[in-house]
């Protein structure tokens, strides 16, 4: 036991020395909840755009207003002619003009029908079917308000509301998913560095000769980094409480545990990787393309699963990720339960267990 | 019982041939030298025998347990230094001792009469971070911290390479006194002038032994009478020796030449007059373990 937490200070000893490690260690959750959280986002807000109004009447005046005052867009310019169009798009800034006939509300009154065009920069697409979307949303509601209750034989009448994140922010989103990524990167990464450094350094070669048990060099390995990836999960979560206003709606003592299983089935994958290469910079490269890449784009952070390939479905239920994203924003915004949880828990359980057990299999006692 | 017992050990990477039918036993209390080149296996028989590596033929044995089966035993029992620097370069020279001690399941106190000698040197740097000590007392902390544990058998894979003269002298000083201890130690240098510092020596070159006996026989085995030789030029000297027929071997030693002949000396004299060396030496010499080992591995070279 001595021996153990001997071990377990030198391992301290190794990252508290090594400042500039730390730093990004601490550094790296602030900066990318921060910048998830204000600067990356897919909101629409104060987009710009660009008017030709060739009507200039109460009308289409009107609709201009309506269109501003949503928040949404903010007008960045009117034009003059047809042949403005062009060069404000090419100049980038604008991303939506609407361009609106002569006689516009004379149109709408009397010939009962008013044409309106609305072009957008659609070289990002997601972004541009978006504003169309919210432009056409503003549109029809003012159409609804001029023309007054019409009483319709048949109406259906939808009453949408969104559940668990009302406001839509994109920040509810992003901390699971950020919290994934870095607990992935500190645990996995780290871990396999660390180990590998032992061998690149002969180290592991006199640690091997000495008595200690491979169980204790990997758990006094693990044990110091499944404290700072605790740490920095408390972190995250504290900045997602009060910068951000994210809801733990759930148990917290339900995530916390649920956290210290993902880390550990990171950590696993790092102690597995560490036993197939000799090198920190292959560790590093395994870690990077083999870990961090499903985590980003196969775990449903980034890109929605249900829209991928069935292949890529598939293949997502092998990453851990995928099921701890699943986890926390049941228990976060939900406010799951165990009782509604167990099943992602199980099967992060289960790979945990099997990465756990192969990982320690698979550490060599002798040097190959 | 003898402490090291190696039969027939060999041992292959892909092609490569790196142990070849390796035999040899060290005695109780003995300083035993494996001296050779660099890539001539010593590392990989070191690693055989700290049970790091299997062998793929022949066994050996560390205090009376087999490499294989015992090694958990023979784990707690050695003290091994591998010949990179492998300790932790960001603790320092106490922590580091302080660890080693620890998962050997020992203390620094309870061993301090083994060490104490040679830690006293490194002492006063106790708190600087291993990674910025000298090359020689790096190597003195790393033979503290494979003696910490008190082992029954010390493995130093090239301690001194690396180190400058000093240092190596007050090392080799340090191993006496270990063996004066009784604790039989298997020593590896690249170094022949370190061999005669030992009881026995094994000449190893391409992963096979070519000799196994005392330095001092070694040097009176060697039947040929050497000439030390100079001249101004030396470097003409050396290719006009060699183009000579009746020279057996001429190898660059300090200053002087070292020739072996089938000719009488005064033949080579004949023929290096008319050649007009300016300042022409030629002296009878000792024969020392180095001509002994360059003739060895000539003879090597002939058979392969």
């Amino acid at each position: 036991m001595r021996e153990f937490l001997v071990f377990v200070r030198k391992e301290c000893y190794h990252i508290f020395r090594d400042r500039r490690t730390l730093l990004i260690l601490f550094g790296m959750p602030v900066v990318l909840i921060v910048l998830f959280g204000f600067a990356i986002t897919n909101e629409v807000r104060n987009v710009k755009i660009a008017v030709l109004d060739q009507a200039k009447d109460t009308y289409s005046r009107q609709l201009t207003d309506r269109i501003t005052a949503s928040g949404y867009f903010t007008v960045d310019r009117y034009l003059a002619s047809e042949k403005d169009i062009e060069p404000v798009f090419r100049e980038g800034e604008v991303k939506v003009v609407v361009v609106l006939p002569p006689n516009f509300g004379h149109e709408f009154y009397h010939g009962r029908k008013a044409p309106l065009q609305l072009l957008t920069d659609a070289s990002d697409p997601n972004t541009g079917t978006t504003l169309v979307n919210y432009a056409n949303a503003i549109i029809l509601q003012y159409q609804q308000e001029m023309t007054g209750k019409v009483t319709l034989p048949l109406t259906i009448q939808t009453a949408s509301r969104m559940i668990y994140n009302p406001s839509l922010k994109s920040v509810f989103l992003f901390v699971p998913g950020v919290m994934t990524l870095i607990l992935m990167l500190v645990s996995a990464m780290m871990t396999s560095i660390t180990i590998t450094r032992e061998k690149e350094l002969g180290t592991m070669e006199i640690l091997l000769v000495s008595p200690l048990k491979p169980l204790t060099i990997i758990a006094g390995k693990v044990i110091p980094y499944i404290a700072l990836s605790f740490i920095i999960a408390l972190t995250i979560l504290a900045m997602g409480f009060w910068i951000f206003g994210m809801p733990v709606k759930g148990s917290l003592l339900l995530l916390l545990l649920e956290c210290l299983l993902f880390c550990l089935a990171a950590l696993s994958l790092g102690i597995l990787i560490s036993s197939l290469t000799n090198s920190q910079q292959t560790a590093m490269m395994i870690s990077m393309m083999g870990l961090l890449l499903p985590t980003i784009l196969l775990s449903g952070f980034v890109f929605p699963l249900e829209s991928m390939p069935k292949p890529l479905q598939v293949f997502a239920n092998i990453v851990p990720a995928k099921w701890f994203i699943i986890i926390l924003k049941d228990i976060m915004l939900k406010g799951a339960g165990l009782r509604q949880v167990w099943q992602p828990t199980l099967i992060l359980g289960g790979m945990t267990l099997f990465f756990l057990v192969l990982s320690v299999r698979k550490f060599k006692t002798r040097l190959s | 019982m003898q402490p090291i017992v190696i039969e027939n050990v060999h041992k292959r990477f892909g092609d490569v041939k790196a142990l070849h039918d390796i035999s040899f036993s060290v005695e109780q209390g003995e300083l035993f030298g494996l001296i050779g080149p660099d890539g001539a296996g010593k590392s990989t028989l070191f690693r055989i025998l700290a049970t790091l590596l299997l062998a793929d033929q022949g066994s050996a044995f560390v205090n009376g347990l087999h490499v294989v089966k015992d090694y958990k035993a023979i784990r707690r029992q050695v003290g091994y230094m591998p010949g990179r620097f492998s300790l932790y370069q960001d603790l320092t020279i106490e922590e580091n001792l302080n660890f080693f001690a620890t998962i050997f399941k020992t203390s620094v106190e309870e061993n301090y009469d083994l060490i104490k000698d040679i830690y006293e040197q490194i002492a006063p740097f106790k708190g600087r971070p291993a990674g910025k000590l000298s090359g020689g007392m790096k190597q003195k902390l790393a033979l503290c911290c494979a003696l910490v544990h008190k082992p029954a058998v010390l493995f130093l894979d090239e301690p001194t390479t690396g180190v400058d003269p000093v240092s190596r002298k007050e090392f080799w000083e340090m191993l006496q006194r270990l063996r004066q201890k009784g604790i039989p130690i298997l020593v590896s240098t690249p170094y022949m002038d370190e061999a005669m510092l030992c009881d026995r020596v094994a000449l190893i070159q391409k992963g096979e032994i070519m000799q196994i006996n005392t330095p001092g026989n070694i040097v009176k085995s060697y039947g040929k009478k050497i000439w030390a030789m100079r001249a101004d030029n030396m470097f003409r000297l050396i290719r006009d020796l060699r183009a000579f027929e009746g020279t057996d071997s001429c190898f660059a030693f300090g200053e002087y030449l070292h020739v072996t002949l089938h000719v009488p000396v005064e033949k080579v004299q004949a023929y290096l007059t008319p050649l007009q060396h300016g300042n022409l030496v030629i002296k009878p010499a000792q024969p020392g373990i180095e001509d002994a080992f360059m003739q060895l591995m000539q003879e090597q070279n002939e058979t392969v």
